[in-house]
């Protein structure tokens, strides 16, 4: 009761700070203020949490819109962000100082040469060991490509079995489906390979059930990346991303989320970043602890500033919450092997996210209309 | 004099918010900021974080109702900008010497002061909003920051009615309000 009292009367006091008493109310609740210090004292509280409660907003919405334009601007070419130059005055000692320099590395140089030389003609030879080792090295790595073909196939039956929504509007009988996103405005996606690898015919779909045909342009099953475009007319180009791609790695424990298609509906995953390698000791991916489901395969994962930092592959069968994605580098490497093709020359793709600092469900909202479903025949 | 009425045109149109205004004063001095940075021990994305903290510092400025700038926002945003990187510099131990920069610079001491004041308190909102939890925190910002009516709010957040969600906001701002204050009375600002 007592809540209740205090609730209606906090009411009255934000009301009367806002202006939206009537002028009988207004009235009344200043002869109120009047002779009731502790409302009194409440009024003045409360006008000054709710000056700051506006400062705050204010600020917040300003510095949100200059994240946008600065990317903007960035993205028209209006401003760009410079090379990192360490110190002018370490630059300055090096040009002051290069002929010295020069000179000093070629002497180092020469006595190097020289005394391997001397090395070299007096020391026995072996019989390469390291050679064989690395040959062996070659071996075991082999092996553990083909255990993660395995898992990755094992993961694909799983998807066959999961995917047999109808295809209307597009007229293909999906088989295989898995999750895309896009990583130019123009309509380059990536996916796993294994999402693709079997399929003629593939389409995407977002989370508005728009469909719409792509096309396959690279493949990396080595790496289980593939990029795919749309090529349909209905499809709209959009101006820019408003997340990245991210180039380095991450660390171990760094939060991320996922947002994928293991249905029809989009459904978004919380977890951790929670090994540096993938399944046994694969450099080219890591391990994360998040739920994944068939037709998450290809799905982006985020850190919390919005940057794609990898793409969800694979799930190690019998093993709960481990699961491995693919390095965003290797998009990098992907895209560099489409730029020969002279078509794709010009691609470029944005490592600045627009993302940082929002909510999580903020972030979400503005992703999700870049997140498709990957459907093939 | 055709330049100084830009100017104060600009400031007015970032005192309203308004984008084409902040995008000029953006494309017109991000690089200069940037150049002062990035010569002076700082990467791309320090001189992204100084350039945007020294328009926020201009904004809170001009929002006060004080267009009148006794300099050219140009000479205004780099003193801020050089004043913000050596208070970093100094803060993450690179600092060694004089910036290397020696451009025309004005004194903005009284600003940065009161932008100091102002960044606490927005820091003591921030962390007493994060430390909130959901979904009040949501509900507290989807309500004093987006402003949306109580009836919206309920339907968003799966209420009944928007006495429920009032009653629940409520319960919300007296933790909020609580917190904040602690913080804000300790932190004298």
């Amino acid at each position: 009761m007592q809540d209740n009292k205090d609730l209606m009367m906090l009411d009255s006091v934000e009301r009367y700070i806002k202006g939206e008493m009537n002028p009988d109310e207004r009235l009344f609740f200043e002869n109120l203020r009047k002779t009731n210090s502790e409302i009194d004292q409440m009024v003045v509280e409360h006008t000054l949490f709710l000056r700051q409660v506006n400062r705050y907003a204010v600020r917040k919405d300003f510095a949100a819109n200059l994240n946008d334009i600065h990317h903007k601007l960035e993205n028209a070419g209006t401003i760009t962000t410079a090379a990192n130059q360490h110190t002018g005055k370490l630059v300055f000692l090096w040009k002051k100082y290069k002929r010295v320099a020069g000179i000093a590395a070629s002497i180092a140089g020469i006595t190097a040469v020289g005394l391997s030389l001397l090395f070299n003609s007096v020391a026995p030879h072996p019989k390469d060991p390291q050679v064989k080792e690395l040959v062996s090295k070659i071996e075991v790595l082999d092996q553990k490509t083909k255990n993660l073909d395995q898992k990755i196939d094992h993961v694909d039956n799983k998807a066959t079995a999961a995917a047999n929504s109808n295809a209307s509007g597009i007229d293909i009988n999906a088989r295989y489906n898995g999750t895309g996103f896009l990583i130019d405005g123009k309509g380059l996606m990536i996916t796993n390979a294994h999402v693709v690898k079997r399929s003629v015919n593939i389409y995407v779909e977002n989370n508005k059930g728009e469909k719409f045909k792509a096309i396959v342009l690279k493949q990396d099953p080595a790496r289980d990346v593939a990029i795919i475009k749309i090529v349909d007319d209905r499809f709209k180009p959009v101006a820019s991303l408003p997340y990245g791609i991210r180039k380095t790695a991450s660390d171990i424990a760094e939060p991320i989320f996922t947002l994928a298609f293991p249905s029809d509906k989009m459904v978004y995953g919380e977890g951790y970043l929670s090994a540096k390698t993938g399944f046994n000791g694969d450099t080219l991916s890591f391990q994360i602890s998040v739920p994944a489901n068939p037709g998450n395969s290809g799905g982006p994962v985020f850190n919390r500033n919005g940057e794609v930092i990898g793409i969800l592959s694979a799930k190690e069968v019998g093993a709960e919450g481990a699961v491995f994605a693919v390095q965003s580098k290797y998009i990098f490497q992907a895209l560099d092997s489409l730029r020969k093709n002279q078509l794709y020359e010009k691609v470029k793709v944005s490592q600045k996210s627009t993302l940082n600092g929002l909510d999580q469900t903020v972030q979400v909202k503005k992703i999700e209309d870049y997140i498709f479903m990957v459907k093939g025949d | 004099m055709k330049v100084a009425y830009n100017e104060k045109e600009l400031l007015k149109g970032l005192a309203q918010n308004d984008k084409t205004a902040i995008e000029t004063i953006y494309k017109q001095n991000y690089n200069m900021v940037q150049a002062l940075i990035i010569n002076n021990n700082g990467l791309a994305d320090d001189a992204k974080d100084i350039f945007q903290e020294a328009l926020i510092v201009l904004y809170e400025k001009v929002t006060t109702g004080n267009f009148e700038l006794n300099c050219q926002i140009k000479t205004y945003l780099y003193s801020v900008s050089r004043r913000l990187w050596l208070k970093r510099l100094q803060q993450t131990n690179r600092y060694s010497s004089d910036l290397v920069n020696t451009d025309q610079i004005v004194a903005v001491e009284e600003d940065m002061e009161e932008h100091q004041k102002k960044d606490e308190e927005f820091e003591v909102m921030h962390q007493a909003l994060a430390t909130l939890g959901e979904p009040c925190k949501s509900l507290l910002e989807a309500f004093y920051l987006q402003k949306r009516n109580m009836q919206d709010i309920a339907a968003d957040f799966g209420y009944t009615n928007a006495d429920n969600a009032k009653t629940q906001k409520y319960k919300c701002l007296m933790r909020l309000k609580k917190t904040f204050f602690a913080k804000y009375h300790k932190g004298d600002v």
